[in-house]
């Protein structure tokens, strides 16, 4: 569907432009607000790609409530911004462990990009989908059955926890015991 | 152009201006009710019984001064009205106001009388309320002054508390109608229980509805839960720095939540457009009955509570309604698995 | 050309490598933690991506996990950052270098 293609590029070129802005720029607040735009994108993406439930998911849980806790905490701390680098260039390809910190960066991208592009594997996946079949809009009801049933283990695990996640967080930053 | 389209464009068209027109009569509403209830006249002097009162405080409004604290944040004072009110609006996208409705024989085919019609319907409007909590936290944090700042984290503390008892009692309706759709949660509120009792879920889930109700309050920062921009305590909470049109975004953005809450609420509970007489296509008039009884209900409320301090306002959020909300689901669930056998 | 399931493994992988990056080169341990979150979306997006593909709801079934593990660790994480803090009143990295032998 040429809709698809439009919105596939559309949303990819604002997560990757916010992911690269969030990374670039001082401002923790505004970090934060980018990240925010990002995640909204990456909500397009998943309605793109037949997700609508993981979609609104991803906009109550990520940019609604963990961005508001990073947003609380940077507003908490009052962030400063990074000192600013005497020198730019020496700044970016600096000393010794962020220079070998920023070849492996590029190392993994060609890597992931090779490994995920190779031909072979594209074809495979793609005989294998044809001959399941892709899936239709997922229902909730599916998505539900699916959760408490196979991964019911996994489900009632997360759910302790979040709890000791939540006990952790309020006595870590507790000012005494 | 496709008929489709253009048919879309309209319902968006006219959703926009329905949203803005009910906020115009929202003020009204309330100043005169506010006076009703303290036994004065209320505005009587801008056009036939005050009437025109709202559009002289668009005028008002439209023309004072723009003003912006040197030290605050540009950006962020700048978009924060910007938020608030894009939220308040895009909640109502997908919430439906009417059944099918051919506009009296002059469409060739019924539309629905909602924007987007979603089968995840529920969760966008909650997913949509949770990202109003930033118009209000970069107003405060944006405005680079101690009373937007305190106002603007209170108010963002309290609407992240209330928004689990709001999820919770969602979720006990969603328990009962087994969908997330909108449309299917009024359609499955047809039909009466001893031929006159309609089958509102508010008959079902009478705790669900008042947890709802409180917890819409608090969410929308009215009284008796608006400590945060209580004028006694705070100036004006978040948007003391603001003027003219941001500060009347942010007014709107009030008036409009409220909106969406009723309507919301209506869908939900109170049977959408279902009325004891008349087809679906004049649903709409019903369904605008509802949403102004709630409405009423919630003037009536903040002009006649005292209104919360905040420790109390937490307290009870987190003690007593999310308990409760609680129970309820896990009552409504043991019920619907019983009652199912 | 309509986007087949290597373009978004694509995405996924600049958006990985935009993470990767951030993580290594800034020296602010909010940042730091926001980098983190995006390598995490990266990961969700090629979850779904092959979801899709294989026409399975698991794909959005683990994602749904691994949200929610993402939520705990940065309530954790938020909560150190501000241990930290008042510790030192500094948020680079190098100010905590106190074990290094």
């Amino acid at each position: 569907m040429p809709g698809d293609t439009v919105l596939f590029y559309v949303f990819g070129a604002v997560m990757v432009a916010a992911s690269l802005l969030v990374v670039a720029q001082r401002s923790p607040i505004y970090s934060v607000l980018l990240l925010i735009v990002s995640f909204m994108a990456l909500a397009g993406l998943y309605v793109v790609l037949d997700a609508p439930f993981l979609a609104v998911i991803q906009i109550i849980i990520y940019a609604g409530a963990i961005m508001v806790v990073f947003l609380f905490v940077v507003m908490l701390l009052n962030a400063p911004y990074e000192a600013a680098p005497a020198d730019v260039a020496r700044h970016w390809v600096g000393h010794g462990p962020r220079r070998l910190g920023a070849a492996l960066g590029v190392v993994l991208l060609v890597e992931l990009a090779w490994a995920l592009w190779r031909g072979g594997a594209a074809q495979e996946i793609q005989a294998i989908a044809a001959a399941q079949g892709s899936g239709a809009v997922s229902s909730v009801r599916e998505i539900g059955g699916v959760l408490f049933s196979e991964y019911g283990f996994a489900f009632e695990v997360t759910s302790i926890l979040i709890v000791i996640a939540m006990v952790g967080a309020v006595v870590l930053a507790k000012r005494q015991l | 152009m496709n008929p489709v389209i253009i048919v879309q464009l309209v319902l968006i068209l006219f959703v926009f201006t329905a949203l803005l027109m009910s906020a115009a009569v929202m003020v009204y509403a309330e100043r005169k009710l506010a006076a009703a209830f303290q036994q004065r006249l209320g505005p009587y002097l801008v056009g036939p019984r005050g009437l025109l009162q709202p559009f002289a405080d668009v005028l008002k409004l439209l023309f004072k001064e723009e003003l912006r604290p040197k030290a605050s944040d540009a950006v962020l004072f700048a978009i924060a009205p910007m938020i608030s009110a894009t939220a308040a609006f895009a909640a109502f996208a997908v919430v439906p106001f009417g059944g099918e409705t051919t506009l009296f024989g002059l469409l060739p085919e019924p539309v629905k009388l909602q924007v987007a019609d979603v089968n995840v319907a529920i969760l966008v409007v909650f997913a949509i309320a949770s990202m109003s909590v930033y118009g209000i936290v970069l107003a405060g944090w944006g405005s680079n002054s101690k009373y937007s700042l305190l106002g603007a984290l209170r108010s963002a503390s309290q609407m992240i508390s209330y928004e689990l008892s709001y999820g919770l009692a969602l979720a006990s309706v969603l328990v009962v109608a087994g969908s997330l759709s909108l449309t299917e949660i009024v359609d499955r509120q047809s039909g009466t229980w001893l031929g006159f009792l309609p089958r509102w879920f508010i008959f079902v889930q009478p705790i669900g509805f008042l947890v709802y109700m409180t917890a819409g309050i608090a969410e929308t920062n009215r009284a008796p839960f608006d400590f945060p921009e209580a004028e006694q305590e705070l100036v004006a909470g978040y948007h003391t720095e603001y003027s003219s049109m941001s500060f009347a975004m942010f007014f709107l953005a009030e008036y409009i939540n409220m909106v969406t809450v009723a309507a919301v609420a209506t869908d939900l509970f109170l049977g959408g457009w279902q009325g004891p007489f008349g087809s679906e296509s004049i649903g709409w008039i019903w369904f605008l009955i509802k949403v102004a009884a709630i409405l009423f209900f919630y003037i009536w409320a903040r002009w006649t509570l005292p209104r919360y301090r905040y420790d109390q306002l937490m307290n009870f959020g987190w003690k007593i309604l999310l308990p409760v909300a609680v129970l309820n689901l896990v009552a409504t669930a043991a019920g619907v698995i019983y009652f199912a056998r | 050309m309509t986007p087949s399931l290597t373009h978004y493994l694509v995405l996924s992988a600049i958006l990985f490598a935009i993470g990767t990056a951030g993580l290594f080169l800034r020296r602010n341990l909010i940042t730091i933690l926001l980098s983190i979150e995006i390598m995490l979306n990266a990961a969700n997006l090629a979850f779904v991506a092959f979801g899709r593909a294989f026409g399975s709801v698991d794909g959005q079934v683990i994602v749904f996990f691994v949200i929610t593990v993402a939520a705990a660790e940065a309530a954790v994480g938020l909560a150190l950052v501000i241990a930290l803090f008042r510790h030192r009143q500094s948020l680079d990295p190098d100010a905590y270098t106190t074990l290094q032998g």
